[in-house]
């Protein structure tokens, strides 16, 4: 190599050198844009369904126009809900079980409910194969919108709307391991396809006909709160009821407030788990005044009072207050149910529920795939754990109690050879009037089955195990006998 | 009919845009001659995208206004393309090519947003075509401008501190000065003298007495710019100064560094101010706030999404539901209607003009116009960034616009005359290398006379 040579190689190697810099940043700049362009992809492609279904969204409004809604079906595979397109181009919703489904399904006219509402966007869009739309658009002429598999069950349904009756109240049946909602019934009913011709009466009804009670309607809990006041007072204890006893007399009284058992039954000489089967007023109002109000709040707060709850259909959220500076009348009233807390039927079954399923709540899961019109799936929602609500241990303690309730107390009606029952009743009062009063059930059954959660309430009927445990029980033997 | 037109075009329009920016980012690096062929395909298929799309637009508007304002269009890029050719042959076409490109999607969009603003923005690029066609020449041929450094960093800086004080605001920053009823925004124009003050101070010496002089009154700007609450304009400032400093002084550490110092000052803003802290809450939750502070990025958000990758079709979708969307959130709009997949090429028609930029800078000899063609080069592509980002939800909202298509007369005239600048020293390139040539011969004559004698 000559010297020249050399100089030449030097010249080169700096020139490289002088254009390093330049070299990154433009790498710099590729990586941001980079970045940048793999964020919009992951938006559109996995965020945005969730994103635009949205009332905020008018634009929903011209894929509605674009597109033949689609149809809703049961697990089983049962059209639950359909658009009929007429000669002339006119469209009609259609829900061929009428009442039955009223408010799980809710309405799709003068705004969006249920069902129709978490799972509008799936309904307005079209996955149909993309030849037949593209020709479709081309020629101006509506696609047929995606179908919705549900988790709900046509047999289960209709026996929870039919044992409901001519009362008003709420079912709802969901599956402990899974998180599916097999049946949701709430009365007053209405037959959806009808919402848009009485809009005027059932909007202006004084009894809330369009109200889905399961996930909107706020009860007193009534005895069926006991369940968390016993889990309170067990946690206080070292998870050990067996120090606990109390001699009921059928009343007790702090200052000038009295709390009686119901019918003022005295249900005499008790331990901890008697006096949860007998549902003792007495005793857990006796319990109650012990408990740390704090630690009480918190359980509260654990157990998803006063906070959001896992579940896509509009709800409300449940409340329980208790401080310091409240009385001890207070405290007792609260402990047995009866105090300020208010509770969703709905709320009710995911505590249920996360006992079932060892302390872990699954997310109540309302819809299973999306078909396209001819049924090629284009979607599956797989079940999803929503967390711990207690510990293992501590859903075994209760559940034992719970079965209690069903062998010796006042759930006896549940006995079964073909599935074992855990529950606990309750006669919430809701008025001045002492025999005014909400029947509860509150529990679930194991079997050779998915464990299957079902929570009753009955207003205004009278006593749980009365009117609230017969509803319970067709469930059960529809579910595990056939 | 109308159905068929506009559903197929959709498509069409997505196939050309991609086609002539597949072209573009391949003729980069390529030698003058090789692209000849392939700059008359990317013609062919911008004016058949600027057809189609106008067409649509005629289609399902009714309004015959569209069509002549069409026809001013390719008049408008045919004159400007025919007349850059004619006067200087040697110009980067295909800097050229992006340049009408990102204006045409600019006037559809408008057109169909807001015809008034659309036959503004037209009068505006008429302008700015017009003042900006010496500027190359001017680059070529005239060696002062190089010497006034200080000269562009003290008007610069007086320039905001003159809006600071006397500006008028609009959503929240202080951006607008209005002069015998015509109102403009100096910080568009000081983008350009701050790129010239840096490049000539950084050229001179790099010892540390001048690096620190520069950084001081770089900061200076930022600073008066966030008092201003122009948080854009700011972060836009400050990352072209680091990108410069960086190549300027070979030292990633100082970037480094300097990248550091702006996230605490970032930090410290965040927790001092309200405006700040708004703009972070409608970007970390917007759908909390959709009544108020998130209002505008969901309605962004439910526009791309539910145009999806193919987009609405021309005037089928909503975008004037989103606040502003003439300026800052223009890019939600064609992703409503135009598609994701327009948008995103639309991006890349961004990034392959900077390849095309640093290009220029990286086969510049003069090490001013090196760090010149660099400063402008960000400047342009990291307001892209931050508006694009804005947008779709990436960052939070700067409130910058988009350069070329986004409704506003001063980033339209500025961003003109940065592109006029960069022709200039791509004209200089040629120069160079003409010179290099010509010295070569010269000296292989030399040897040859050398090795007869």
């Amino acid at each position: 190599m000559t010297g020249e040579e050399k100089q030449k190689k030097s010249k080169k190697k700096g020139k490289k050198k002088s254009k390093r810099e330049y070299t990154n940043v433009l790498l710099l700049f590729t990586g941001i844009f980079a970045l940048l362009i793999v964020y919009l992809g992951w938006f559109q492609a996995t965020q945005s369904r969730s994103v635009i279904n949205n009332s905020y969204n008018a634009r929903l409004e011209i894929l509605e126009d674009e597109v033949i809604r689609g149809s809703i079906l049961a697990t089983g595979g049962e059209v639950l809900a359909y658009t009929q397109v007429s000669e002339d181009g006119t469209e009609k919703r259609v829900y061929p079980y009428g009442c039955t489904f009223s408010h799980v399904l809710g309405y799709s006219e003068y705004g969006k409910t249920g069902i129709e509402e978490i799972g509008n966007f799936q309904l307005i869009n079209s996955n149909a194969y993309f030849v037949e739309r593209f020709l479709n658009e081309i020629r101006g002429q509506k696609n047929t919108g995606d179908s919705l598999v549900t988790t709900l069950d046509v047999e289960l349904q209709t026996v929870a709307h039919d044992a409901l009756g001519t009362n008003d109240g709420a079912v709802i049946v969901m599956e402990a391991s899974t998180g599916n909602v097999r049946a949701m019934v709430s009365k007053p009913d209405y037959d959806p396809g009808t919402v848009a011709v009485n809009w005027s009466t059932l909007s202006n009804s004084d009894d809330g006909v369009l109200l889905n009670r399961v996930t909107q309607g706020l009860y007193a809990p009534g005895s069926t709160f006991k369940t968390i006041t016993l889990l309170e007072y067990l946690r206080e204890n070292n998870m050990d009821g067996s120090d606990y006893f109390y001699d009921c007399d059928g009343k007790i009284t702090v200052g000038d407030t009295s709390i009686s058992c119901y019918h003022g039954t005295a249900h005499g000489e008790l331990d901890l788990e008697e006096a949860f089967a007998e549902s003792c007023n007495s005793a857990f109002a006796d319990i109650g005044s012990s408990l740390d109000v704090d630690s009480f709040r918190k359980l509260a707060k654990q157990l998803l009072f006063d906070t959001e709850l896992p579940v896509s259909l509009t709800y409300n959220q449940s409340s329980f207050s208790l401080s310091e500076s409240d009385s001890e009348a207070m405290r007792m009233m609260t402990a047995i149910g009866q105090g300020e807390t208010l509770v969703t039927p709905m709320h009710m079954a995911l505590i249920m529920s996360a006992i079932a399923n060892d302390g872990v709540l699954m997310t109540p899961r309302f819809l299973e795939r999306t078909e396209n019109y001819t049924g090629t799936l284009v979607e599956t929602y797989s079940t999803s754990t929503y967390g711990s609500l207690m510990t293992s241990q501590e859903a075994s303690v209760l559940q034992s109690y719970l079965r209690a309730v069903v062998e010796y107390g006042t759930g006896t009606a549940l006995q079964s050879d073909d599935y074992t029952v855990y529950g606990k009743t309750g006669t919430a009062e809701y008025s001045s009037n002492k025999n005014e009063s909400h029947a509860w059930f509150t529990g679930y059954a194991s079997g050779d089955k998915e464990d299957l959660v079902v929570v009753v309430l009955v207003e205004g009927a009278g006593s749980g195990s009365q009117y609230a445990v017969p509803i319970a029980k067709k469930i059960f033997e529809a579910y595990y006998t056939e | 009919m109308v159905n068929v037109i506009t559903e197929l075009s959709k498509y069409a329009m997505i196939l050309f845009l991609g086609l002539h920016t597949l072209l573009g980012f391949r003729l980069v690096r390529k030698p003058e001659d090789e692209k000849r062929a392939s700059l008359w395909q990317q013609n062919i298929l911008f004016f058949g995208m600027h057809f189609l799309g106008n067409l649509v637009l005629y289609l399902n508007t009714d309004n015959e206004e569209i069509l002549y304002f069409y026809g001013a269009q390719a008049l408008l890029f045919l004159a400007f393309l025919i007349l850059h050719h004619v006067i200087y042959p040697k110009e980067d076409k295909l800097l050229n090519h992006n340049l009408v490109m990102l204006l045409s999607v600019g006037f559809l969009m408008l057109a169909r947003l807001s015809f008034d603003k659309a036959e503004r923005q037209f009068e505006i690029a008429v302008l700015a075509m017009g003042l900006t066609f010496l500027i190359p020449l001017i680059i070529r041929k005239v060696s002062t401008l190089r010497r006034l450094h200080w000269f562009y960093g003290a008007v610069g800086l007086i320039l905001l501190l003159v809006v600071l004080i006397a500006g008028t605001v609009s959503s929240g920053a202080k951006l607008t000065i209005t002069i015998l009823g015509v109102s403009f925004q100096p910080s568009e124009f000081v983008k350009i003298l701050f790129v010239f003050f840096v490049a000539g101070m950084l050229q001179v010496d790099r010892s540390f007495r001048q690096v620190a002089l520069t950084t001081a009154l770089a900061a200076a700007y930022v600073l008066v710019l966030v008092a201003s609450k122009d948080l854009g304009g700011a972060l836009i400032f400050f990352v072209t100064y680091l990108v410069m400093l960086y190549v300027a002084t070979k030292q990633p550490l100082w970037f480094l560094a300097g990248l550091l110092a702006g996230s605490g000052a970032a930090w410290v803003a965040w927790k001092l101010f309200a405006h700040v802290q708004t703009r972070v809450l409608a970007w970390s939750d917007p759908f909390s706030v959709i009544d108020n502070e998130g209002y505008q990025i969901t309605q962004s958000l439910f526009a791309i999404g539910t145009g999806g990758w193919f987009g609405m079709g021309i005037g089928q979708g909503m975008p004037y539901k989103i606040p502003v969307v003439e300026e800052d959130f223009i890019f939600a709009a064609i992703a409503e209607e135009l598609g994701i997949l327009f948008a995103i090429i639309l991006i890349f028609v961004y990034l392959c003009s900077f390849y095309m930029i640093i290009n220029i800078a990286m086969c510049l000899k003069d090490s001013y116009y090196k760090l010149v063609a660099l400063g402008l080069g960000t400047m342009l592509t990291f307001q892209v960034f931050l508006c694009v980002g804005g947008v779709v939800k990436f960052i939070p909202s700067t409130g910058v616009t988009l350069s070329f298509v986004s409704y506003g007369g001063s980033s339209l005239l500025s961003t003109f005359v940065m592109w006029a600048i960069i022709q200039g020293m791509y004209l200089k390139r040629s120069d160079e290398v003409a010179e290099n040539d010509r010295r070569g011969k010269a000296e292989k004559i030399e040897k040859k006379g050398k090795k007869e004698e």
